[in-house]
């Protein structure tokens, strides 16, 4: 194998390693990877791809639904549930204990804890987006470890 | 592939075929998962996004005159407990209320860990209650556990049949089944095979 591929795919195991150190990512996120295979190459990929385009809508009418007076706190508790849900699905690990954050504050029917929550679950969800974007992109660019390394 | 396969006379195995599950969830991430999850398991996959839906299917398979030997043949339900309109518990009750579907496990899937929630799906006849996300080895587990109850439901059905083929006058025809070979006379005694 290539030098260069060699030194990628070191790289992507280093940024994919640090994901999970950091607690980004749980065991979830490793169950999804086991259930990419050669007949399904993008899996993760198309999983998570799918979770940016839930969670866009989740974060939009949570948005929508927190500007509202008063609250409802039901309709909040629902779409988080949702949201988190989601979230768990592609082991978010970070994204999930705000989602959880804020669903105690809905129950305690904290306005401002909720408000204050819920800028953590978009900062943790934009963070991880972020870092998974890029991984991704890595990993396309790098070509998949197999071909690389065998011999032509 | 891990199936149970039959040295038979009369009945193809349906199961020597893949058990077919019919998966209920509203959440498209989670249709996707289960999906993969379950094909990997080496089941027959149909997905639907509501208790509705499923019922839908499930009405539509009787109609096509489903027996033992039908292809879409649903071996397995596995359905999400909150989802809106038609909730997972919902859908189980009419599932265990209806004479045609009631034999077919159910299994509820949540991501809450409510002690009350399961207990009464365990009363209304769930075969079983997941934790989301649900993991490969839940569905091993389950598979283990559908085929020992369908082994058993086809030895039962075998032994019936060789019964009434024992009684039954030489110019009528019980089996249906036109894909096996007819038997020869020197046919081995019905044995189960795990592989």
């Amino acid at each position: 194998m290539e030098r260069n591929q060699m030194q990628m795919h070191r790289q992507i195991a280093t940024i994919r390693k640090s994901l999970f150190d950091q607690g980004y990512l749980d065991e979830q996120f490793v169950q999804l990877e086991e259930l990419q295979d050669n007949s399904n190459p993008n899996f993760v990929e198309e999983v998570v791809t799918l979770f940016y385009r839930d969670s866009a809508r989740f974060l939009y009418n949570l948005d929508q639904a927190l500007e509202k007076r008063p609250l409802d706190f039901s309709r909040l508790d629902s779409l988080m549930h949702q949201f988190k849900g989601s979230s768990s699905s592609i082991g978010a690990k970070k994204v999930k204990i705000e989602c959880t954050h804020f669903r105690d504050y809905c129950n305690a029917r904290n306005t401002e804890g909720c408000k204050r929550t819920f800028q953590h679950v978009k900062k943790e969800y934009t963070t991880l987006k972020k870092k998974l974007e890029a991984y991704f992109q890595m990993s396309r660019q790098a070509g998949p470890i197999e071909t690389a390394c065998r011999p032509r | 592939m891990e199936t149970i396969n039959l040295c038979c006379d009369h009945i193809t195995s349906p199961i020597s075929k893949e058990l077919h599950v019919l998966a209920v969830d509203d959440s498209n991430i989670d249709r996707k998962v289960i999906e993969r999850l379950l094909k990997v398991s080496s089941f027959k996959v149909t997905v639907v996004d509501s208790g509705s839906r499923a019922l839908q299917y499930l009405g539509l398979e009787e109609d096509n005159n489903s027996s033992q030997f039908d292809d879409l043949k649903v071996n397995l339900i596995m359905t999400d407990y909150s989802m809106p309109g038609m909730t997972g518990f919902e859908l189980l009750k009419k599932i265990k209320n209806s004479s045609t579907l009631k034999e077919i496990p159910v299994v509820i899937m949540s991501s809450e860990n409510i002690l009350t929630r399961i207990d009464s799906c365990l009363e209304e006849g769930a075969e079983d209650y997941l934790l989301k996300p649900v993991k490969l080895s839940d569905v091993r587990r389950l598979k283990d556990s559908i085929l020992k109850s369908e082994g058993a439901e086809i030895r039962r059905i075998q032994s019936h049949k060789r019964k009434r083929n024992n009684d039954r006058l030489p110019s009528s025809v019980a089996c249906h089944d036109l894909s096996v070979p007819p038997p020869s006379p020197q046919q081995p005694t019905p044995k189960l095979a795990r592989l």
